[in-house]
């Protein structure tokens, strides 16, 4: 082991009956590094961080940690021990305690506990990781960034040598991201060793040193970073050269069927209880749009106005130029609107329901609640769907909470199909699923959209927005303020939309998350 | 979630313990204010009137005699709690009542209120049940004999002169008052005689249903038995019931001597139509005692004994009249 | 052993109330096989009649076989549990005899048709279970919180339905439903579970019900943006386990043709939500088997049946019910569960090694 490695990991194996889920790999990280461990869905990663975390026992392979030599982890306690820490995604502290008391919970020694001792600590700490909370808030009352990083605190406080963050940054905004990426820095500077996993390439390219990319629980290779340009990591991750994703727009035609320019779908003043300011909008037959703006700026909050997911509170609607009235989610799915919704597990699967009922649900509740469909006509439904956007599961028996995440949302996105909408809405269909199943699901969209069918898309990726859409809204501040289309359709044109003349301070922040 | 299901479980235990308090605690006042007008304060405190048959007829009793056309001024509250059932005590002593009818929830933690009660020159009266405190705390105490009904009806049963005695025995809420008694005269019986067996022992805590089961059950068994003592006319009625369906013959000469307790009208018309045997009284008819005891008081004059025992009669089928149900029925 | 066939088995949501039913049989039959056996008799009314353990347990099962369908469902939409069902037997009972009976404690005949009386008991079982629904769909109480209300409540408002009485029905008809039917050998009981069972398989082929049902439990946020309308689900769920409260106080009432408002359907409340938990149902809500419910309630009265057959006192009861909670719970643990499909896989690992 050389000098400056923190962790070695060496011909590391792993079976589930059925799956290879790791065949050899190695990892190494130094002191003082940032690593991204990347790979698509199923590439092994997740099965890769719950060996070094004890949470899944290794077949073969050796793990070693600077000072201690050969390792065996058995358990998350274990790894703690060793100096591992992990902060995930959803947040695993307890929100109705304070960020003192999460901080050292679990930790203390006996039975009794000095908390004003615990608080100024724990305020030290804060302040040296410049984390915006004092000890004695309660944790609910933090942002989630704010969360994340006492989650951090609280590791970096164990004397950990190794920090894993596990999808940080999936639920944080720009600004919370940059405080995130700005501890990080920090921590690396204290030569702590970070493993960050991330869906999001240009993340990875703002805060990391190196990259480990593994491909069907192979390693495929570890590269610095400024030798792995962006498209040549994509490529490695899916395993083929790719031809510029930016291209597939021009593989599809507009839609010149018939009713071409017909005004499919049109609010006025429409307002709902979210928050939004009353928006005029439309969307043409075939036509793909979208809503840009920084996340919260009412994206979301708009299309669900239109779907009336939230209570409406004024405005009107006309589908097909007939004044329609919308107040409820079935009075939009009976106008052929289909919703895609930006939160998956909380808004869009019903978890334990099979991918058939997943499927069918949609469709059904239209039909209405004395027509089931019999048992036959649901399976052709599903296999119907299963098959076209090649969605894996064992069968359709399966229930969708043990499917990945981007075949879940293959799931809800073949709900929406089978219904046949005219207008299809699609909030960050994209978020947190691999790379591969992104590109489908774009080419998805345009197909559809050629096909006749109008789509509204909205991404947090802009270049996933260029790609995809012909007009774009943009919000700012639950407000529309703009909207580009043909050639105004880049990158520097959205984020000057969006920051607004003369508004420095928001421009810069775009700029930051240049792409 | 788990935690979640745990935290409304503690939650709803804590909350049904506040509203069990609250619900039967209703104080009722017959009149707002008198007492100058010559008529004496009494302030009763009983168990709740829902209880049982038998608590509606003795509230029902209490009310018909505590009225002003009687010379009372009466205030009643209930409770199934001894806690609250002292609140209301001291309520009335501090409301100056001249007597104090008490039919205790338990038996127990009675001293420091009724020796406030004597302080304050309120006499008290104790009815239906007794309590473990001084004789000298209270005046008198009316009672049934719990123990002297099951003899008398395990007396009636040896009457009958059957060669051999096979009892299912239906208990009531094991430990109180009531099962301690009637259970005592069959239990000491049938451990002293060799023909008498008990086929089946079990509480039915005075519910029918139960009654009915665990009747059902030794039917079921093919176990014989020829006599079905049960500890309320209730349970009496479930076992019935089970014999009905099992086509056993009951009554007044019939394969099965069916015996109930408490007198109940619909029982006692049982017994006048000779399908069940026997009936033992539990008098709930005590106002009248307490009546002659504060009469007596009143007038200056001393009681000849402190406790004063109810007459409690059995009814036999064979000699039972219409009377006797329009007379005794609750 | 075929792996795949077992674990299937395993999984099955039947496995656990048939697995339980197997256990008491067998423990029966090793004791006194004379447990097993049915005899044609007459009743005093001189009619035919089926008699023995068997017969009792489906007898007397049937309360909670037709309650286990609606907290089934109750239990799958809202994630909690109804603990009123009790109490509102015993409102529905006392409305039913106060139909019968006209207010009059000992009535010559019967004041109003059977069936009329009924379908009151009907409409009050429904609006107490709309009165539960209300809170736990509109007003977001937690359903046990919410029908802690009528629980508390619910005995005295059916002692006041009567005036405190306690009426009689005087027409031996009215003890057909918790009895014979002069001709027929078997309880009624046993055909108003089927009539039950039968509506209900028709309800859950021919309408949305047991989907929405389902999607609202595991998903409440996803299911109203599916179109489906989640109060509404919650709500319906409480009213047929009112329908379901009303035959159940039928049969109830009629098998003794009386009431007692402080102890009819005692506790039976317990029993309805461990028949759920017994049939593998999450309490928490969402996937739901209501054959696995009811199937559950008659485990529930043979383990009874089988106590009162062993002489165990009918007051400790609930504490060998409170071991089958311990070990449906302990059986369900994810650890325990893992723990087993280890023991599996080392046992097939053996037996293959021995081969």
């Amino acid at each position: 082991m050389k000098d400056n490695v923190v962790l070695q990991m060496k011909g590391i194996s792993k079976s589930f009956p059925g799956v290879r889920a790791l065949q050899k790999v190695d990892f190494s990280l130094n002191k003082g590094e940032i690593h991204a461990l990347m790979g698509e869905n199923g590439a092994g990663k997740s099965t890769l961080i719950k060996v070094l975390t004890g949470v899944y026992s290794k077949d073969e392979g050796t793990i070693e940690i600077a000072g201690k030599g050969e390792v065996s982890i058995h358990s998350p306690q274990d790894a703690q021990n060793l100096g591992i820490s992990t902060v995930y995604q959803e947040i695993t502290l307890c929100p109705n305690l304070t960020v003192a008391e999460n901080m050292f919970i679990g930790r203390t020694q006996g039975a009794f506990t000095n908390w004003k001792i615990m608080n100024i600590e724990a305020d030290k700490l804060l302040k040296k990781l410049d984390i915006p909370a004092s000890a004695t808030m309660q944790l609910s009352s933090c942002s989630i960034a704010v969360q994340q990083m006492v989650a951090i605190a609280r590791a970096i406080d164990m004397d950990c040598k190794v920090l894993i963050l596990d999808e940080p940054t999936s639920s944080l905004d720009d600004q919370e991201v940059q405080k995130l990426f700005g501890l990080m820095r920090d921590l690396k500077q204290m030569g702590v060793g970070i493993i960050f996993v991330t869906h999001f390439l240009d993340q990875v390219y703002e805060v990391c040193d190196k990259i480990t990319v593994l491909r069907d629980g192979k390693l495929v290779g570890e590269y610095e970073i400024k030798d792995l340009p962006r498209v040549q990591l994509v490529a490695k991750m899916l395993g083929k050269e790719m031809d510029d994703l930016s291209d597939i727009k021009g593989e599809h035609k507009a839609y010149e069927g018939k009713n071409a320019g017909e005004i499919v779908f049109e609010a006025k003043d429409l307002q709902s209880n979210a928050g939004i300011k009353p928006f005029d909008f439309f969307i043409k037959k075939g036509e793909i749009n979208g809503f840009t703006g920084l996340l919260g700026s009412g994206r979301s909050e708009c299309v669900r106005a239109i779907f009336g997911a939230d209570t409406i509170l004024g405005g009107t609607v006309k589908m097909h130029g007939k004044k329609v009235n919308i107040k409820r989610p079935l009075d939009a799915m009976k106008n052929g609107i289909a919703y895609l919704p930006e939160d998956r597990k909380l808004d869009g699967i019903v978890g334990d329901l099979s991918v058939r009922e997943n499927i069918i649900l949609a469709l059904q509740v239209l039909n209405g609640f004395f027509k089931p469909f019999s048992r036959a006509k649901a399976d052709e439904f599903a296999q119907e769907y299963i098959k076209k956007l090649n969605i894996k599961t064992a069968s359709a028996d399966t229930p969708v909470k043990s499917l990945s995440g981007g075949n879940q949302q293959k799931v809800i996105l073949a709900r929406w199909l089978l219904m046949h909408p005219d207008y299809l809405i699609l909030d960050e269909p994209t978020r947190g699923i691999d790379v591969g199943t992104k590109v489908d699901i774009q080419k998805l969209v345009l197909q559809l959209a050629e096909e006749g069918m109008s789509v509204t898309f909205i991404s947090s990726e802009t270049d996933e927005m260029l790609r995809t859409c012909s007009r774009l809204v943009v919000m700012r501040d639950r407000k529309v303020v703009g909207e580009l289309l043909g050639n105004d359709l880049t990158q520097n044109k959205i984020m000057s939309t969006i920051a607004g003349d003369g508004d420095s301070e928001i421009k810069q922040e775009a700029d930051l998350k240049a792409i | 979630m788990k935690k979640k299901v745990l935290a409304t479980i503690i939650a709803s235990v804590m909350a049904l313990g506040l509203m069990a308090c609250g619900s039967s605690a209703q104080a009722a006042k017959n009149t707002t204010d008198s007492g100058s007008d010559g008529l004496i304060k009494v302030g009763i405190i009983n168990n709740d009137p829902n209880e049982s048959g038998y608590r509606t007829a003795n509230d029902a009793d209490l009310k018909a005699k505590f009225t002003e056309a009687n010379g009372y001024d009466a205030s009643f509250a209930y409770s199934l709690k001894n806690d609250e059932q002292i609140q209301y005590a001291q309520n009335f002593i501090q409301d100056d009542v001249d007597y104090l009818l008490l039919s205790a929830a338990d038996t127990a933690g009675w001293d420091s209120v009724l020796q406030d009660a004597k302080t304050a020159g309120v006499k008290v009266i104790l009815f239906d049940r007794t309590i473990d405190a001084d004789s000298s705390l209270y005046e008198a105490s009316i009672v049934s004999d719990m123990a002297k009904e099951g003899q008398t009806a395990v007396d009636w049963l040896a009457g009958q002169g059957l060669s051999e005695y096979n009892v299912i025995h239906i208990q009531g809420v094991m430990g109180s008052a009531a099962q301690q008694g009637r259970s005592g005269a069959l239990d000491t019986k049938v451990a002293a005689e060799s023909n008498w067996n008990i086929v089946k022992q079990q509480t039915a805590e005075w519910n029918a249903e139960k009654a009915q089961q665990i009747v059902q059950s030794v039917i079921d068994a093919g176990t014989s038995f020829n006599v079905i003592y049960a500890e309320n006319d209730d349970m009496a009625k479930g076992a019935v019931a089970a014999l009905d369906a099992a086509g056993i013959s009951h009554g007044v000469g019939k394969d099965v001597i069916v015996m109930g307790f408490d007198c109940n009208k619909w029982a006692l018309e049982e017994l006048l139509a000779q399908n069940w045997n026997y009936d033992g009284q539990c008098n709930p008819f005590q106002a009248s005692y307490i009546d002659d005891i504060i009469k007596t008081l009143e007038s200056g004059g001393t009681l000849s004994q402190k406790t004063i025992i109810m007459d409690e009669k059995g009814f036999d089928a064979t000699t039972i009249t219409q009377e006797d149900v329009d007379n005794y029925g609750i | 052993m075929n792996d795949n066939k077992f674990k299937k088995l395993m999984s099955n949501q039947l496995f656990i109330p048939v697995i339980a039913l197997v256990v008491l049989a067998l423990i029966n039959l090793i004791n006194d096989p004379s447990f097993f056996k049915v005899t044609l008799g007459t009743n005093n009314a001189g009619n035919p009649v089926l008699s023995g353990y068997l017969i009792t347990i489906l007898d007397y099962g049937s309360e909670l076989g037709i309650l286990a369908i609606g907290m089934t469902l109750v239990t799958a939409a809202s994630g909690g549990q109804d603990i009123s069902v009790g109490a509102t037997i015993a409102i529905a009972g006392s409305a039913m005899l106060r139909v019968l009976c006209g207010g009059n404690s000992r009535p010559e005949t019967i004041q109003a048709p059977i069936i009329v009386a009924f379908l009151v008991a009907c409409l009050v079982g429904m609006l107490c279970g709309a009165f539960n629904g209300l809170l736990v769909s509109i007003f977001k109480i937690q359903p046990m919180i919410a029908t802690l209300i009528l629980f508390t409540a619910g005995r005295s408002i059916a002692a006041w339905i009567n005036n405190n009485e306690l009426p009689i029905v005087p027409d031996p008809k009215f003890s057909y439903f918790g009895g014979f039917i002069p001709g027929i050998p078997i309880p009624t009981t046993v055909f108003i579970v089927a009539i039950c069972i039968v509506i209900i398989a028709l309800v859950l082929k021919f309408t949305n019900l047991g989907l929405y049902t389902q999607a609202v439990g595991i998903n409440e946020n996803s299911s109203r943006l599916n179109g489906i309308n989640p109060t509404f689900i919650k709500f319906l769920s409480f009213v047929i386990l009112g329908l379901c409260v009303a035959v159940a106080a039928l049969i109830k009432v009629s098998r003794l043709s009386t009431i007692n408002y402080s102890v009819i359907a005692k506790d039976i409340e317990m029993d309805a939500i461990l028949a759920v938990a017994l049939g593998g149902n999450a309490l928490s809500g969402g996937k739901f088997n209501i054959w696995a419910s009811i199937l559950g309630a008659y485990v529930i009265q043979f383990l009874t049946t089988t106590l009162y057959k062993f002489n165990v006192q009918s007051d400790a009861l609930a504490a060998y019910k409170a071991v089958v909670v311990i070990v449906l719970v302990i059986f369900s643990a994810p650890k325990v569960r893992e723990y087993m499909k280890d023991a599996r896989k080392k046992i097939i690992k053996v037996q293959k090694e021995a081969a």
